[in-house]
């Protein structure tokens, strides 16, 4: 009994040895979560997450869905970028969806999500999404989780600062990142930026009922770099705020010559102004080409439409449309706090952060209370503007969101981490470190008028040594902390897809009892649907062969196909009788140059077949359906061309073969 | 006067609680005079299905449309089993009620009932739901007595 005592004395003496050891140590990556970190990420088998999370795919152009605060993947959607796991982009449905002015195009750069709003307060109908590099805006439908729209934007040199949207999801309004020349000719040389470079705001008008989008009207403004943007709400309804760089109006090796100013702007646009300006029809007609895509869930069928004109304002003729407020160095983030009244700017390469006055800004436009003009556009007063600075906040502060008690979170990337800070007083309360160099941030309702808090997570721009590693391209990862308490508590390390940029979350009641399970048959008004075995047919118009394929467990009708000649254009238009949920069925045939397609209950969807050689080809179900999922296949018999083999097709038929 | 003709048996039965969740033996404690549950009509919503003659020609119109569309690919219309067993002589094999709720409670069906589990063992491959109404399921029902030679 003594013995078994004097043991454990001498081992809890060696624990805190250990413990003061330990520290002792600088802080390392496996320091850093406290306490009951597990217990409050853990969502035990069978159970739900409280929030759903949105998070940009950047380079991969796609959004993924997360559940918080366990970080599980449930969801990858692709919105600018082909997915050959779903047929999206590869299906002759969903094609149209990626079409441009430039032709079709595979691939986009996806960075901000926005969630549609009612009176500022997530409403869980729609969700936005940029393309920055072929400016695009997609609109994701929340009772389907798949994209269906897509609109182009012309007169953007990259659409960065987009999408955002204001208070009732009036508009998604998108700007410019590099300003480019406009109008005629476009022809011109680079280094007359200034005369000949323009910027340009897109208002995408939704439509309240369908979601439908439309460029209502373009801003033309000033030459040079827009980057991050907010609406104004509550009292600044009626306003954007954009974040500018690049007023030096440089156009070679930016990250010098576009740093020089003490100052960039943050512009403020009063786009109700703009309604009145184009009410009186003071809008401009031109000519742009841009194509508008819309899926329909009717036909699960997209279509792109060309659109080839615009209208367009140029602020310079209307001085009060927009003011400018300087804002130090390089702006980056532009954020506006639930209660609409202030605007935090976070300059890049600045050492404070200025937090504006929508009320200031107001009475200083109705005192003139200007330093200048920028090109004709007045400049108003910083300290005019200014609420006040938040003083040392950290090094490269990036982006800020909130919560529901005037709190602010601020990311900084050069000094890799969140820093809490009080609205109204511009006190810092707390700061913690993120691993490594974090972008974005979201707080869930951050941007909005009633946030619902609970947690930061950080978007981080390295992972390092956070995973085991994979070579030399690592996962890339969020992380989440905890803000219920005073002290902000990391919890839990997650990867995600693609690079993360922008995010935002919102509570899993909002939209989880919308979502769609099934599509009825009965509504299926695909021009090839087989709504049924009995329609199940194969069709020839001259060298196209229109298969009509139904898929149900475990059989494709028909799966005996002849009479298809080497050369010929084969389209396979499955439907899927099922009417249960979670039960696609999926379409592959060997040599197939494009994907596989994926079939959702009650849906037609179509893959386009070119065979190249004679001789019986298999095709199969790809998605594991029931116990005879292996069984669910079928031949394509491919004769040479110009062969007469007759047009033949059957299930269940064994031609007298016993 | 051949045809069967399934009269109701009370009608106080009617709206009464019909829990499509197994009871609990605590439930089944309490109640010792248990609402009598026939095995032959299944389990589900359709408790008691009043049956006429001549067949109501509209019904078996819409039968035969929803058939051809969320049925056949599995069930043919005379004795042979595709996927699921041939419709011949379903109505004279088993009791209305039965077969529409394994039309439209077919998971709970597969789960509890004996003649539903003996079938999957035949057939292996479970009956879809699809997502069918329990006025369609009568439609169905109405094609099927027709498939099986009423009048």
């Amino acid at each position: 009994m003594k013995n078994i005592l004097n043991r454990i004395i001498l081992m809890l003496g060696l624990l805190s040895v250990l413990y003061a050891m330990e520290s002792c140590k600088p802080k390392g990556p496996a320091a850093v979560t406290t306490g009951d970190a597990a217990s409050k990420v853990y969502v035990a088998p069978g159970q739900y997450d409280e929030f759903y999370n949105f998070v940009s795919g950047g380079f991969n152009g796609q959004m993924a869905v997360y559940g918080l605060p366990s970080g599980r993947l449930f969801r990858n959607i692709p919105v600018f970028s082909v997915n050959p796991e779903s047929g999206y982009g590869y299906s002759e449905e969903t094609k149209p969806m990626l079409n441009t002015s430039h032709g079709f195009i595979p691939w986009d750069d996806l960075h901000h999500p926005a969630l549609s709003t009612t009176k500022g307060e997530h409403d869980g109908r729609w969700l936005f999404g940029n393309a920055n590099n072929t400016p695009r805006v997609g609109r994701i439908d929340l009772t389907t989780f798949r994209t269906v729209e897509i609109i182009e934007l012309p007169n953007s040199g990259g659409n960065h600062s987009s999408p955002f949207i204001t208070e009732n999801t009036e508009y998604v309004v998108a700007g410019t990142r590099f300003s480019v020349p406009m109008g005629e000719n476009r022809d011109v040389p680079i280094s007359s930026y200034k005369e000949n470079f323009k910027g340009s705001i897109s208002f995408i008008k939704v439509n309240p009922e369908t979601g439908r989008m439309n460029i209502e009207f373009q801003l033309r403004t000033p030459g040079f770099n827009y980057d991050l943007s907010r609406a104004g709400k509550g009292p600044s309804h009626g306003w954007f705020f954009f974040s500018c760089y690049n007023t030096e109006q440089a156009h070679t090796l930016l990250e010098v010559n576009a740093s020089r100013n003490d100052k960039d702007f943050i512009m403020a646009v009063n786009w109700k102004k703009a309604e009145e300006y184009l009410a009186q029809g003071k809008g401009r007609k031109e000519k742009a080409q841009y194509a508008h895509n819309v899926y329909d869930e009717r036909t699960h069928t997209a279509t792109s439409t060309m659109m080839n004109e615009v209208t367009v304002l140029d602020v310079m003729e209307f001085p009060d449309i927009v003011y400018f407020i300087p804002c130090p160095k390089s702006p980056h983030g532009c954020d506006v706090d639930p209660s609409g009244e202030f605007i935090v700017g976070s300059g890049k390469l600045a050492a404070v952060m200025p937090v504006f006055s929508f009320g200031k800004i107001q009475t200083a436009i109705t005192n003139k209370d200007f330093e200048g003009d920028f090109g004709g556009i007045p400049v108003i007063k910083y300290e005019s503007a200014l609420h006040g600075e938040v003083k040392k906040p950290g090094l490269g502060p990036l982006h800020t969101e909130f919560d529901a008690n005037g709190n602010a979170y601020t990311s900084f990337f050069v000094s890799s981490e969140i820093v809490k800070w009080n609205v109204k007083t511009l006190e810092v309360l707390d700061r913690v470190p993120t691993y490594y160099s974090i972008g974005h941030l979201c707080v869930p309702g951050g941007p909005t008028a009633k946030p619902h808090g609970k947690y930061v997570i950080a978007y981080n721009k390295i992972t390092k040594d956070r995973y085991l590693p994979t070579g030399p391209e690592l996962t890339q990862s969020a992380q989440l902390y905890s803000i219920d308490g005073d002290k902000m508590q990391l919890l839990l390390d997650f990867p995600t897809i693609g690079e993360p940029h922008y995010a935002e979350a919102l509570p899993a009641s909002l939209i989880k009892d919308k979502s769609v399970k099934i599509y009825k048959i009965e509504e299926n008004e695909h021009p090839f649907a087989a709504k049924g075995e009995k329609m199940a047919r194969v069709e020839r118009k001259g060298n196209e062969v229109h298969v009509y394929m139904t898929a149900i467990r475990s059989h494709l009708t028909p799966d005996n196909i002849e009479g298809v000649r080497v050369g010929d254009d084969v389209y396979f238009h499955v439907t899927n009788l099922e009417q249960d949920w979670d039960v696609p069925h999926g379409f592959a045939i060997k040599g197939a140059t494009n994907a596989e397609i994926l079939i959702m209950p009650g849906e037609t969807q179509t893959l386009k077949y070119k065979p190249l050689k004679a001789g019986v080809i298999p095709f199969y179900c790809t998605d594991f359906c029931s116990a005879l999922h292996q069984e669910m296949s079928g031949y394509l018999r491919v004769s040479p061309a110009g062969s007469n083999t007759p047009l033949k097709f059957s299930t269940g038929d064994t031609g007298g073969q016993k | 006067m051949k045809n069967l003709i399934i009269l109701l048996s009370a009608m106080v039965t009617l709206g009464a609680c019909a829990p499509d969740k197994p009871k609990t033996d605590e439930a089944a404690k309490k109640s010792p005079v248990a609402e009598v549950v026939d095995p032959t009509k299944g389990i589900g919503q359709v408790k008691n299905v009043t049956l006429h003659n001549p067949l109501d020609a509209e019904r078996v119109q819409r039968g035969l449309d929803i058939y051809e569309m969320k049925c056949s690919a599995c069930h043919k219309l005379d004795d042979q089993r595709v996927v699921g067993p041939g419709f011949k002589d379903v109505t004279k094999r088993r009791k209305p009620e039965w077969i529409m709720n394994m039309i439209t409670n077919v998971d709970v069906m597969l789960d509890q009932d004996e003649e539903a589990q003996k079938l999957l063992e035949l057939c292996l491959t479970r009956m879809p739901n699809q997502n069918v109404s329990i006025g369609d399921a009568r439609d169905v029902l109405e094609f099927m007595r027709q498939n099986d030679g009423e009048k």
